[in-house]
């Protein structure tokens, strides 16, 4: 008699719904805005230049913010010190920047007039330009050198003390750690990081454009954004939407090839009592730690002594917005978990692997699906219905719980595998199920993803400008519309304002949950 | 947490359904993003004229053009304002405007009005903007600022591609130089320190001393004059001539609204309309006496010239033009 090792009904086929929902929106929308346009149309030079620009910069982007995470996670992962809790936390505010923001902040230190010129004009040496194809790799890997970060961290937390105890104990050299323990773990976290940030600057634009420095750097997205606004071209924008899909799935082949589960088995979750190796590497952590920080956490200092002092004079509307967006981010967060979990569970048992890389695949989706392909969609499909206007808040925290999905997903899919791996046939045994199964084995184990996951999506639709703009409702604006009106309208000193208030709640709202997580 | 959660849903499904005026008639209106914000005029307005109609205005926001040509005749709205003159060409293709029965001969642009459809309400001209105290010596002429050695100044633009000042300024320069265009955007573009998608972007990296000019508007420093009292941004007036930009609007042919529609036509070219617009949108209204304006306006350098495509000689040359910007910037 064997146990059945399938968990609950509702795991698998919940998330085959869910998978199922994610690209029936992100794939029907491209095919809404073709039929509308009666077909898609063909691509010019300068888009199919545009293709090329995307794939390299993003290739380029992913693999050094992965490449730089490594020994900056590790450094984190095996080092105690004060403020390092903090430091973790800190290390999340880059990726939660709107963008607008994000490139004042950069340019102020990395710029003509920025503090890095100044220091080596001051040293009498030559100055330094971001603008150009450099300006788009610095500002995509200061969005995402965090976020890879980040879950490179969960990965070295997730090596259960008990192999690190037993390396220690059989005297391993820290080249031993890193082939018995570290290496398999990279394996299996790394391609799934690389993929995330890679996608993310596949649709990113407005930055890659400004510290591009000229229509060199432009990205498909950019190319969307022109057959819509300029050519009124939608069958243009399909393809170029098409084109996205088809590049990212590339993408998610490449790295679930590459990736291979680590297979340490279950650990009884002591705490780690870590102690890093000795020598050189003590400072040498010490300086990767420091770099990183200062790389990051200087741009968002210039933004801070900028905002700060006008925070007292923002007007009130600045204030009713920050509560509608706050109360629309903890919605859109409450949403992503509620579609993560299931789809995470649906990967971690019950379908073949077949079935799963495609479960996968449609989690990955949003990533790539252009806001504004997808907004017009939505605006397509929706005006049947009801009033468009009426639609902008509720579309606005569908769309951001949905695009927020991915990202909790990086987080939940290895811990579902590991948890499913390690007490899987333990609770088919006991015969856990439905409610119990999530309240005594999902929830404990995925606790710190799920944390780290709401909190990312509760942060991201603060900032998320995408879809509302074209649903856009002056009378209910959100926080970010609002910076980006106050900025139209020359109002640079409250804007600044404004955007430190953005950062100050997205952060807020990110410790919050991630605070919970980890508790 | 999740009782918090509902609640918060519940209030934000509420606050976002429509507040219905009681048996009012509704007057809906198609406006950017800007325009109905609560710096820019929309607000204004919409008290001037409700006080005046006995009916209720709504600003619809968001991208006016894009909207319309998606819905088609299916649109909700009576009016819209804060076209461009680059997208008239298409809206009007459409089919789905009005006459806006005004007197256009009286209008106080320099350019001369002869459009039945749409009718300008305010306008300005695109120039480059700096700021004396960071630039001693800006160029006199547009020839001058080609002419100017490689780093000599370091300007910030937008994108034409995603911005009608962007696309104005891609216009003013095929004005200028016409066949030459293409030899004028080589000689400007090492002057290109980057390019951005929209206004703001340019402006915030030209307002955080990033770059020494921006490409704005002939109006820009009336800003920095009336709220900040700060006297040191100008727009430079080139002899070679200042691109003009001016903003539309137009009433829908099949509003179930007529006469409010046509009273909004009539509102816009009223001296209370105008009288709001030079401080609420940073630019000139279009039927307004130069006595009338606020001192500030009043003071302003105007150029020599003041250059204009028509909308059909404008979407004739759009194409072309782009085509010449991107290969400058392309090497």
């Amino acid at each position: 008699m064997t146990p059945d090792l399938r968990a609950g009904w509702r795991g698998p086929s919940l998330g085959v719904l869910v998978a199922a929902g994610l690209a029936l929106v992100v794939l029907g929308t491209i095919g809404v805005v073709a039929w509308t346009a009666r077909g898609l149309s063909g691509l010019s030079s300068w888009d199919l230049r545009a293709v090329w620009f995307t794939l390299w910069q993003a290739a380029l982007s992913a693999t050094l913010s992965v490449g730089l995470a490594v020994p900056v996670a590790r450094a984190l992962a095996r080092r105690r010190f004060a403020g390092r809790r903090l430091l973790v936390l800190l290390l999340g505010a880059p990726f939660l920047l709107p963008s607008i923001v994000a490139i004042l902040g950069l340019v102020a230190v990395f710029g003509r007039r920025g503090w890095v010129n100044a220091a080596l004009a001051a040293l009498g040496l030559p100055e330094v330009t971001i603008y150009g194809w450099q300006g788009v790799i610095l500002a995509h890997v200061f969005f995402n050198l965090p976020l890879a970060t980040r879950l490179l961290v969960h990965g070295w937390a997730a090596i259960p003390t008990e192999r690190l105890r037993l390396a220690a104990s059989l005297g391993f050299a820290p080249r031993d750690i890193g082939r018995h323990l570290e290496r398999p773990m990279l394996r299996e976290i790394a391609p799934g990081a690389w993929l995330a940030v890679f996608l993310v600057c596949l649709t990113s634009f407005t930055v890659a454009l400004a510290l591009g420095g000229g229509p060199r750097a432009t990205t498909v997205e950019l190319a969307i954004y022109q057959a819509f606004r300029f050519d009124a071209d939608l069958g243009r924008a399909a393809s170029l939407g098409l084109v996205q899909v088809i590049i990212s799935l590339a993408a998610l082949a490449i790295a679930g090839r590459v990736a291979a589960p680590a297979g340490f088995g279950a650990g009884l979750d002591r705490p780690a009592e870590l102690d890093g190796p000795r020598g050189w590497r003590v400072p040498a952590d010490a300086a990767v730690i420091g770099l990183a920080a200062g790389f990051l956490l200087t741009p968002l200092a210039s933004v801070m002594i900028a905002g700060v002092p006008r925070l007292p004079a923002l007007p009130q509307s600045v204030w009713l917005a920050a509560g509608r967006s706050v109360a629309m981010a903890l919605t859109s967060a409450a949403l992503t978990v509620l579609l993560a979990l299931p789809l995470a569970l649906a990967l971690s048992q019950g379908p073949a692997r077949g079935a799963r890389r495609w479960i996968e695949a449609a989690g990955m989706l949003p990533l790539i699906a252009s806001p504004l392909v997808l907004g017009t969609g939505l605006f397509l499909v929706l005006r049947h219905w009801a009033a468009t206007e009426d639609l902008a808040i509720p579309v606005t925290i569908g769309v951001n719980a949905i695009m927020a999905l991915p990202f909790a997903l990086r987080a939940l899919i290895p811990a579902a595998r590991t948890m499913q791996a390690d007490y899987g046939r333990l609770a088919a045994s006991l015969g856990l199920r439905g409610a119990a199964r999530l309240r005594y084995l999902v929830l404990p184990r995925l606790r710190a993803p799920l944390g780290f996951g709401a909190g990312l999506a509760a942060a991201l639709a603060m900032g998320d400008l995408g879809v509302i703009a074209l649903f856009g409702d002056a009378r209910n604006a959100t926080l970010p519309l609002l910076l980006y009106q106050l900025m139209g309208r020359y109002r640079m000193a409250d804007a600044a304002g404004a955007a430190v208030l953005l950062m100050g709640l997205s952060f807020a709202l990110f410790w919050l949950f991630d605070r919970g997580g980890r508790r | 947490m999740r009782s918090l959660t509902l609640t918060l849903t519940a209030s934000l499904l509420s606050a976002a359904a429509p507040a219905l005026a009681a048996d009012k008639p509704q007057l809906t209106v198609y406006a950017p993003d800007y325009f109905a914000s609560e710096w820019g005029p929309g607000p204004k307005i919409e008290a001037g004229f409700e006080a005046q109609c006995a009916c209720d205005l709504v600003f619809v926001t968001g991208d006016v053009l894009p909207r319309i040509l998606l819905e088609g005749a299916s649109t909700k709205a009576d009016a819209v304002i804060g076209l461009n003159t680059d997208q008239t060409a298409r809206a009007r293709a459409t089919g789905l405007f009005a006459p806006h029965n005004q007197d256009v001969a009286s209008l106080t642009t320099p350019v001369t009005w002869t459009d039945p459809t749409f009718l300008p309400f305010n306008w300005s001209e695109v120039a480059f903007v700096y700021d004396d105290t960071r630039l001693k010596n800006p160029p006199k002429s547009f020839q001058e600022l080609l002419d100017a050695p490689a780093n000599a100044y370091k300007i910030v633009m937008q994108d034409p591609r995603s911005s009608a000042s962007g696309l104005a300024t891609l216009l003013w320069v095929k004005h200028i130089y016409g066949d030459k265009a293409s030899e004028a955007w080589a000689k400007l573009a090492p002057q290109v320190l980057t390019v951005t998608k929209d206004w703001s972007e340019s402006y915030g990296m030209f307002t955080d001393g990033e770059a020494d000019m921006v490409l704005s508007y002939t109006t820009s420093p009336a800003y920095h004059i009336v709220e900040e009292k700060d006297l040191h941004k100008h727009a430079l007036m080139f002899p070679e001539g200042n691109y003009f930009m001016v903003e539309l609007a137009a009433q829908l042919k099949d509003t179930d609204q007529p006469e409010l529609a046509q009273k909004f036509m009539d509102y816009i070219l009223s001296p209370e309309f105008q009288t709001m617009i030079p401080e609420a949108n940073w630019s000139y209204p279009a039927k307004l006496p130069n006595d009338q304006l606020p001192q500030a306006f009043r003071d302003l350098p105007r150029p020599e010239k003041t250059l204009f495509y028509s909308e059909a000689e404008a979407e004739a040359i759009r194409k072309p033009a782009l085509e010449e910007w991107l290969r400058a910037f392309a090497r």
